[in-house]
């Protein structure tokens, strides 16, 4: 309204003013684009880098200077590394990583729930959970390895290079994190509603099952992809603790890719297929970003 | 009549004392039972490798030769403390970890002040910035190296282009201060995201009324930044870096895939150097010790930390 009223009565130095604001407005708006348009560029670059190398031959991958666009885009790499290691590591990854989010979840969800509804152990507990993530996780390499060696030669399962304790390791890496989101979703669910259930006479397990459960939907499966990227992703434990049989996909490209130029192809076809679901998974919980990168302390 | 009254109350209101005592027991009761499991898994997977860690620090365990399990009292510890590549190596776990996190910062911020107002196209650029904080570190390390190599890398090649003549600079491997920058670059790439998305929702979460009175006021850009936009993000930048810290300081994934080290031993960090003592040479006795020394380091840091910037202020 304003905008349609003003033109009628101003005078020349008004009309000169508002352009050069109008003009500035465009020149920041610009500006803006172009920032957004340098950062984007340099998030994809390196992403398309991979992609497109898991599609050279080695004609093209070792050449000088280097070739951007794959001439004869060959899916070789894909096939070779899928044969065996590939496929290998995507099964022990998933297997490792389902597992210890399913643990996980169920264990830090009760403990989460019980830190929200009954305020069990006061702030000391809830911090003592949180002072268990901020550890560095190489303080327990030593003792694991040691302690898995020893554990190997009675109970062959619990030894070093096999699922159960890389599922049991990173169950207990997965829990600060896991108890501290949940609790943040929990407390957000309004106590009157479980109390008013209770009156009517279900047991705490029916509230949680039934009340509080669905409604928290949304954050536990925002938590569980959390932990299972977490798990995806992780490197020391799963480098320090298997050898050949239950290497996850993290492992094998580093095992692949040990000097300059070898394997890069394979390890770049590898990378994208473990990738991809990833990022898929990752979107789907975008919202909830925020919300796990600080364990629920910033809210998006 | 009133004393009956009386009594009857007096009487009701004890057993409704009762009651509720039992039901806040019961209550008690139930927290603890849930919060067991998550308890016995951080004693057994936490606390007591950390004591058996502990015991190991004062042995020395050589697996290479006889396992002798010898004590040796603080041998470990002194020696850790006249051990030049430790203090190489806490130096450059430091030196990465506040580079990083302040160049993180300033690009995160930066990035967060252009795009919390409305773009168009905010809704798809969002989701495509965020895509590296998902990666495994190990593969954006494969990426990078790749990007770096002297021979086959697009690094080198864009210099050229830039430089107008050819470059040929080998980033990996023969110059400490070259390789540290490389891995330097690596990390910001990855965690940079992790910045601005953060301070993106720090800077939704400031109230719009304040902008428009510092503009009512005809306050400066630089005003309206450094009196409204800063305070109001000081508790979300304290988290950020809080959390950052804490992954930054655990650097290993990116040495490993980078250097290994090298040059020499120039290039490691603490968590390469303590894997490298245990996993690869089998000192296990020093390489507790390294830890330890290493838990008390970061755990007096984050304590200094948290009592300063984040008094106050729950989680």
């Amino acid at each position: 309204m304003s905008t349609l009223a003003q033109p009628i009565g101003m005078n020349a130095d008004a009309l000169r003013q508002q352009r050069a604001h109008r003009r500035r407005k465009r020149l920041t708006r610009a500006l803006r684009y172009a920032v957004v348009l340098i950062a984007l560029v340099w998030v994809l670059f390196p992403i398309y880098w991979i992609v497109s190398t898991s599609f050279k031959l080695p004609a093209e991958l070792l050449r000088n200077p280097p070739v951007w666009i794959p001439q004869e885009p060959s899916t070789a790499h894909y096939r070779t590394i899928m044969e065996e290691k590939g496929r290998v590591a995507l099964k022990n990854s998933l297997v490792i990583g389902v597992s210890a989010t399913a643990l996980s979840i169920v264990i830090g969800s009760l403990a989460a729930y019980s830190l929200a509804r009954f305020r069990t152990g006061g702030r000391h507990l809830a911090f003592w959970i949180l002072s268990q993530r901020m550890m560095p996780p190489i303080v327990l390499v030593i003792p694991f390895f040691l302690l898995l060696t020893e554990l190997g030669k009675r109970v062959e399962q619990l030894g070093v290079d096999r699922y159960p304790p890389l599922i049991a390791i990173y169950t207990m890496a997965n829990l600060p994190f896991v108890i501290w989101m949940m609790r943040s979703y929990f407390a957000g669910v309004p106590a009157e509603l479980e109390e008013s259930a209770l009156v009517d006479g279900s047991t705490r397990w029916g509230v949680l099952w039934r009340i509080t459960l669905p409604l928290t939907m949304p954050g536990l499966i925002a938590t569980a992809t959390f932990a299972f990227i977490f798990s995806w992703t992780e490197f020391l434990f799963a480098v320090s603790f298997t050898r050949t049989e239950s290497v996850t996909i993290p492992v094998v490209i580093a095992g692949l890719t040990g000097a300059q130029g070898s394997n890069w192809g394979q390890g770049a076809a590898l990378a994208c297929i473990a990738t991809a679901p990833v990022f898929v998974l990752g979107l789907l919980v975008q919202r909830h970003f925020v919300r796990g990168l600080t364990l629920g302390a910033v809210r998006g | 009549m009133s004393v009956t009254s009386g009594s009857v109350t007096a009487a009701s209101e004890t057993h409704r004392v009762g009651r509720i005592q039992s039901f806040a027991g019961r209550r008690r009761f139930e927290g603890w039972l849930m919060v067991a499991p998550a308890i016995v898994v951080f004693l057994a997977l936490g606390i007591f490798p950390l004591i058996y860690s502990l015991v190991i620090s004062f042995q020395r365990r050589d697996l290479m030769r006889a396992n002798t399990n010898e004590w040796v009292g603080f041998a470990n510890y002194s020696k850790a403390l006249r051990d030049d590549r430790v203090w190489n190596a806490l130096q450059n776990t430091i030196g990465l970890t506040v580079f990083g996190i302040a160049i993180e910062f300033v690009l995160g911020l930066g990035l967060a002040l252009i795009l919390v107002d409305e773009l168009r196209g905010k809704r798809f650029i969002i989701p495509i910035l965020m895509l590296p904080v998902m990666m495994v570190p190990v593969i954006v390390a494969l990426i990078w190296r790749m990007l770096w190599d002297n021979q086959y890398g697009a690094i080198n090649q864009i210099l050229s282009w830039i430089a107008g003549h050819d470059v040929n600079i080998v980033w990996l491997l023969t110059d400490k201060n070259r390789s540290l920058v490389a891995i330097l670059v690596t990390q910001v790439w990855q965690w940079m995201p992790f910045m601005f998305l953060i301070m993106l929702a720090g800077l939704a979460g400031i109230s719009p009324d304040l902008y428009e009175a510092a503009a009512l006021d005809g306050a400066s850009w630089w005003h309206t930044f450094r009196d409204i936009t800063l305070p109001g993000l000081a508790n979300v930048i304290a988290v950020a870096i809080l959390f950052r810290a804490m992954d930054a300081f655990k650097i290993f994934d990116l040495i490993f895939m980078m250097t290994k080290g090298q040059p020499g031993t120039s290039t490691e960090t603490v968590s390469w150097y303590i894997y490298d003592r245990g996993r690869q040479a089998l000192e296990m006795g020093y390489a507790a010790a390294l830890s330890f020394l290493f838990l008390i380091f970061v755990t007096i840091v984050a304590t200094i930390y948290i009592s300063r910037f984040l008094r106050g202020h729950e989680a």
